[in-house]
């Protein structure tokens, strides 16, 4: 009797999962999109000598978005460079401390003729390295400082980013509007929440790129924003976007490097846009799309520059021309209909210069639109992000976004 | 009748039985440790078979180049083992007291803190000496305080000093975050003030650790071994009753042997500051003040051992991480390398308190029971 039951219950599983199977195969429709802004392939039209060495200095390693996101460019230019991997040194876990400039010192000694550093701490030891040892470039991403240093081998260098938050915030804004289509939600309920790091220039410029990208579509659309104050806290992020999702936040967003945010929204089922790169395999039920920066086209242009004898940008900002902002592919089983064209419809707007994302007429502070006067950076109607300086530095608290904590 | 006995008696003994050593030649207890080694190593070449592309033993060469390679990465693995030293002989006494300090991790946080915040807020305004009495003093005094509080609740009210010290390494790292908050950038860091940094000797700052590390070894070694203090210590340790009964003041002995570990570990957070960094972050100590605690416990309380076990740990991660770098492998590589390593050292341990003993061959049983 007992094996009998033990037969049945043997087949029932067996003929369970079976069902699941072909249920989940039926399931999956229509899956990612084309890129609208794939990552290019690079142009090499230099000679490298046969020495060439170059070290990247990471703070973690590839289980940050942040990091991997540094490592694959660089595997991507070295695979273009056609550089063997003792030419091109990879240094992970370098904390923002002195070990920072004993790793800079390091990959001297080890012969390379540039070193990059990923992230905002590692700048002052760069610079205290790039000051010691003048034949060599120091180039690092995310900082502020190299015009102010005056040094002739220190750079930095970062991306028009906001513009690819901007155009993944139009495909959120999008999404908002199939809700209210829908019935889902009323107008007057369009939230978005977002997941920030910090208070500084970096989230805020991002944040506010991709809320204005969806007020571009969604007019109604208001958003909340809670810090976390790490860049990597698993815990924190996930329990933020848990947080706003109770604030009846219908769309997250984030910018912090864990899968925190992105984790949450796939186990709630609330739409997620990502950043540094693509967390659909992890969240194919919620991921929209995902804004990144392409640091293989820096690789790419300084080493241009070692290799020609020219001298390195101080302050290097890459836009879409140089393939330095990029997105992942559109998850149409998330996103709403006709996302890709109006995303491409806005790329080609980028492309040809009409589309200011800071423009004044799109945005307040205090219901009062600003000018000049209010902010050196603002002239001829928009805000320039970038310019003065390659890091972001738009920093102004817009209508529309409430700050949950200001405490990081 | 007798065949029978024999029979039964066979069946009933084990293959092995384990027996206490009483005492230990020296020579097998290195060889035993020599063959965990290797027995790690031999498990780690498998490892490295089976998830790596590249041959094991390129893999052992890059680790010793990675440590050996150049003059600065020798000084930089030299001066680095004298931290974890610094701070592993900072918790010592307190352990040989059977007093768990597991708080040396905050203790250096917090003076590393006191030191930053000395050269930011009065860096200008005082004499470069002063600042540098006012630097150590300071550290000194607010690791034994950060000690001295867990030793004043385990002295008055029998508190548990382990987690008790372990709280005290949040606080100090919350008030690093806080702090960095009053004077650090927008970004949240301090800006490093390598003008206030102590004079480099012989070209780089990392002899200074090294000699100071080294003295206070030979000094924590004759403390321990000579002085009364040491021996009240280790009586402290062996039984409070005993200590006790023989007029030994408990309590003092405990803050007292407390404030000299604090202090120590404030010692180190100067020198991370003061000889390195120049500024503060949380993450400063790198878990330091944990992994010391591992370097104490394998040597035994042993400030001469505790010199090779410290050296040991830092060898490993720093060797590792080149090799990591080099041949991209994956960072969990190095920590898996180091923990079977560590793993091997600290289970042959049993090998040398216990004696195995192997079932004699069943001839001679037969004889015995003749």
């Amino acid at each position: 009797m007992k094996k009998i039951l033990a037969l049945v219950l043997c087949l029932v599983m067996v003929l369970g999962f079976a069902a699941c199977g072909t249920t989940n195969n039926e399931d999956k429709t229509l899956g990612m999109s084309e890129s609208p802004l794939a990552i290019p392939a690079l142009t090499v039209d230099y000679e490298l000598p046969e020495d060439f060495k170059i070290g990247f200095i990471c703070l973690h390693d590839e289980s940050s978005t942040y990091d991997l996101n540094f490592i694959n460019a660089v595997l991507r230019y070295q695979e273009a460079t056609g550089l063997k991997n003792d030419q091109v040194i990879i240094k992970r876990n370098i904390e923002e401390t002195e070990k920072c400039y004993e790793a800079a010192v390091e990959l001297v000694n080890q012969g390379c003729n540039i070193v990059f550093a990923n992230s905002f701490g590692h700048e002052p030891f760069i610079a205290q390295a790039a000051a010691e040892y003048p034949d060599v470039q120091f180039c690092h991403a995310t900082g502020v400082t190299a015009a102010d240093k005056g040094l002739a081998n220190f750079h930095n260098a970062f991306a028009s980013i906001y513009q690819g938050r901007y155009l993944a915030g139009l495909a959120a804004g999008l999404k908002l509007n199939e809700m209210i289509a829908e019935g889902k939600i009323t107008a007057d309920k369009a939230k978005m929440g977002y997941v920030g790091a910090y208070t500084y220039a970096e989230v805020i410029s991002g944040y506010t790129s991709f809320y204005l990208g969806a007020k571009s579509v969604c007019p109604t659309v208001t958003m909340d924003v809670q810090f976390t104050g790490s860049w990597y806290d698993v815990e924190a992020e996930k329990n933020a976007a848990l947080n706003l999702m109770s604030k009846d936040c219908v769309l997250i967003s984030q910018h912090a490097d864990s899968m925190g945010a992105p984790g949450a929204c796939e186990e709630n089922g609330v739409p997620n846009v990502s950043y540094n790169g693509s967390t659909y395999e992890a969240c194919p039920e919620t991921f929209i799309v995902s804004s990144a920066i392409n640091w293989a086209p820096y690789y790419n242009y300084i080493t241009k520059c070692y290799a020609e004898g020219k001298d390195i940008d101080t302050n290097w900002c890459g836009g879409i021309a140089e393939g330095s902002v990029v997105l992942t592919g559109i998850n149409q089983d998330v996103a709403a209909e006709g996302t890709l064209a109006a995303v491409n419809d806005a790329i080609a707007k980028f492309k040809a210069g009409t589309l200011n994302v800071f423009d004044t007429a799109n945005w307040t502070v205090g219901d009062k639109t600003l000018t000049n006067e209010d902010n050196a950076n603002i002239k001829d109607g928009y805000f320039h992000e970038s310019e003065a300086i390659s890091a972001p530095s738009f920093d102004l608290r817009i209508d529309g976004i409430t700050l949950l904590n200001e405490k990081y | 009748m007798n065949n029978v006995e024999v029979t039964a008696k066979k069946k009933r003994e084990p293959l092995f039985h384990i027996t206490k050593r009483s005492a230990i030649d020296w020579k097998v207890s290195i060889g035993i440790r020599a063959v965990a080694i290797l027995g790690a190593l031999v498990f780690m070449t498998i490892v490295f078979l089976f998830l790596s592309d590249e041959n094991p033993f390129v893999l052992y060469k890059s680790m010793f180049e990675g440590v050996f390679g150049n003059s600065m990465r020798t000084w930089i693995l030299f001066s680095n083992t004298a931290i974890l030293l610094g701070i592993s002989l900072a918790l010592t006494p307190a352990f040989k007291m059977k007093f768990w300090n597991c708080g040396g991790e905050g203790q250096v946080i917090i003076a590393s803190l006191v030191s930053a915040m000395l050269m930011f807020f009065v860096g200008d305004s005082v004499s470069y000496p002063v600042l540098v009495v006012l630097m150590l003093v300071s550290s000194l005094a607010i690791g034994a305080i950060w000690a001295l509080i867990p030793a004043i609740f385990k002295s008055k009210w029998n508190t548990n000093e382990t987690l008790f010290t372990l709280m005290m390494n949040y606080i100090a790292i919350q008030c690093v975050t806080y702090f960095l908050k009053v004077f650090g950038n927008a970004q949240g860091n301090q800006e490093p003030m390598p003008q206030f940094a102590l004079p480099k000797i012989f070209g780089d700052r990392y002899f200074l650790n090294i000699l100071l590390i080294a003295v206070i070894c030979i000094l924590m070694f004759v403390y321990l071994r000579y002085s009364k203090h040491g021996y009240e210590i280790s009586v402290v340790g062996e039984s409070e009753r005993t200590a006790k009964y023989v007029g030994i003041n408990v309590s003092k002995v405990i803050i007292r042997t407390m404030i000299i570990s604090g202090a120590l570990c404030g010692l180190v957070g100067f020198l991370l500051v003061a000889n390195g960094s120049c500024a503060i972050t949380t993450t400063i100590t790198g878990g330091r003040g944990f992994t010391a605690i591992l370097v104490s416990w394998l040597a035994k309380f042993n400030p001469v051992y505790m010199v090779l076990t410290s050296f040991l740990v830092i060898f490993l991660q720093q060797g590792t991480s080149y090799m990591g770098d080099i041949y991209r492998l994956d960072t969990s590589m190095a920590d898996i390398f180091i923990g079977v390593v560590l793993l091997f050292i600290i289970g042959c341990e049993f090998f040398i308190n216990y004696k195995i003993n192997f079932k004699k061959p069943s001839k001679e049983n037969k004889e015995v029971a003749k």
